[in-house]
């Protein structure tokens, strides 16, 4: 915990003076060259906009962080499930596996339009969106690493006469888990934009609801904003699932910078 | 360099040497793929004596980590007859321990959870198991390290947890695949001396393969040369050095005369040369 905090606040600071420059630069190039303010708002009246009406903008991003939420549970729960049956199951890997796979291929957005005549034009279809782009890499990256556990650790299992159970739940689980990590780095930031995708289509509320209107009401400086503040969402969402890694899996974080103590 | 046991485990008394724990009678094995086949075993008959320390020695590729798979149910035989105290080996067997040449242990668990693995494995009441567990972390002087995870603790460490769990339901046989063969030399001598004192204590028998040979010397009362191409036996030879051992005994005239011994079967299997052609 101490050093994922005091490694980057040295990259934080230098990200922090790049963002700043190019904010200062922007606002610059926009009050300089006289650019309309429907074409490219300056940094300052995107501000103004958030600050006149934070409220409206929290109960956009709500909306849209628990259609997220949701739609990630949903990856996530389905996500592991699949991939430990295919894992066991020769039948469901030369099938399912494969059919998912392929599936993983489809540009899946171009199905969201489906949902909402399906399922209305309420919460559902964005969750719907949601777990259905976020549940590709979960289930392939955790299909991956229960498959990768070395066969050496097997052979421990083995010589240990545990149940199968007792093998997957102790030993192939925990030593999955750093794959499934990855996908479900891969996952969040997908069910973000599954959702935002839903919101485009047909919604009342949402951030994507927000950059939809702003754009036919020519509102650009409510439309940079949203998506300024889509952009602070995903990085949080990303750093939130990289903490829960930290914090659950010391070893593999500890391993993956290389960085082992010295021997008594 | 590390301090002596501060506590002994208590182990069953040590029976004399005598009937033997492990036969095999033609005991082959085949690996088979699409393409091609390797022989990786063939004709191989052994006893290996109850209470025995007996030590596989050969170059890589020999079959001796097959032939140790084999002894612990990991790996089915092709041919011939394998059995522990008369029994077909079929599984890994009840009353073994493994250690492998990677420590293996769980970086999720602290050492002394690692420890219990077996215990927790078979479902046995984990309480039971502590007091056992606290000694044999004790007697291998990792008593400081109990809550300590493996990633934290240097190689020597995490192969003396390794051995702590294979010891943790006192198996009669151990089963020692290169367990040393990562370590530097002198964590590798300190490691020797603890198995050396392990074995004196206990009834175990034991099974080391190993490519040091003057590991091999120092252990075992039997040293198993195997040669490669397919995998047989070359050789067996006694060593008789008086126990309790330490390590100046390998100055001895006699120690050497073994090295020399097994570097000579060695050079007859046209596996080390005598001098560079």
């Amino acid at each position: 915990m101490r050093d994922f905090w005091s490694g980057s606040a040295g990259r934080t600071i230098s990200l922090v003076l790049v963002v700043v420059a190019l904010m200062a630069l922007w606002e610059a190039a926009v009050r300089i060259g006289d650019i309309k303010a429907f074409l490219l708002p300056a940094p300052s009246v995107v501000l103004q906009s958030i600050a006149q009406k934070p409220l409206w903008y929290l109960q956009h991003a709500y909306q849209t962080l628990v259609e997220t939420f949701l739609g990630f549970a949903f990856a996530v729960f389905f996500g592991i499930l699949i991939a430990i049956c295919i894992v066991y199951s020769r039948v469901l890997e030369h099938s399912l596996y494969t059919f998912l796979v392929t599936m993983n291929a489809v540009p899946k957005i171009a199905i969201a339009p489906l949902f909402v005549v399906w399922l209305g034009t309420g919460l559902e279809p964005k969750v719907a969106v949601a777990a259905l782009v976020a549940i590709f890499p979960i289930v392939i990256d955790t299909v991956q690493g229960l498959r990768s556990v070395e066969p050496a650790m097997l052979d421990l299992a083995r010589s240990l006469r545990g149940s199968p159970l007792k093998v997957l739940w102790k030993i192939r689980a925990p030593c999955a888990l750093p794959s499934v990590f990855a996908g479900l780095k891969v996952g969040i930031s997908l069910a973000f934009i599954g959702a935002i995708v839903g919101e485009f289509i047909s919604s009342q509320g949402g951030l994507g609801y927000v950059v939809v209107t702003s754009q036919s009401n020519f509102e650009t400086a409510q439309m940079f904003a949203a998506i300024l503040i889509l952009a602070l969402l995903s990085l949080l969402l990303f750093n939130l699932i990289e903490l829960s890694e930290h914090l659950l899996l010391p070893w593999h974080v500890s391993r993956r910078r290389e960085r082992r103590p010295a021997g008594h | 360099m590390r301090s002596m046991a501060s506590r002994v485990v208590e182990f069953a008394a040590k029976p004399q040497v005598g009937a033997p724990l492990i036969s095999a009678r033609g005991v082959g094995k085949v690996f088979r793929s699409r393409r091609d086949s390797v022989v990786a075993l063939d004709g191989i008959d052994l006893d290996v004596r109850d209470g025995e320390f007996i030590s596989i020695l050969g170059p890589s590729g020999c079959g001796k980590s097959t032939l140790l798979r084999c002894i612990g149910g990991l790996e089915p035989v092709t041919s011939g007859q394998l059995s522990l105290e008369g029994k077909r080996i079929t599984e890994p067997p009840a009353d073994a321990g493994f250690v492998f040449q990677q420590d293996l242990l769980l970086d999720w668990r602290s050492v002394i959870s690692n420890v219990l693995l077996p215990a927790e494995f078979r479902g046995y009441r984990l309480d039971d198991w502590k007091e056992r567990a606290h000694s044999l972390l004790a007697t291998l002087g990792l008593q400081d390290a109990e809550s300590r995870h493996p990633w934290e603790l240097s190689g020597g460490m995490r192969q003396r947890v390794a051995i702590c769990r294979s010891l943790l339901l006192d198996p009669r046989l151990l089963l020692m695949d290169e367990p040393f063969g990562a370590l530097d030399a002198i964590t590798r001598d300190e490691l020797n001396m603890e198995l050396e004192r392990i074995w004196e204590r206990t009834a175990k028998t034991i099974l080391l393969i190993t490519h040091s040979i003057s590991e091999a010397v120092f252990l075992s009362d039997r040293v198993m040369v195997m040669s490669k191409n397919p995998g047989r036996i070359a050789e067996i030879i006694d060593i008789d050095l008086p126990r309790p051992r330490t390590l100046d005994i390998r100055e001895t005239a006699q120690f050497t005369a073994y090295q020399r011994r097994l570097r000579s079967i060695f050079e007859s299997l046209g596996i080390m040369r005598r001098s560079a052609p």
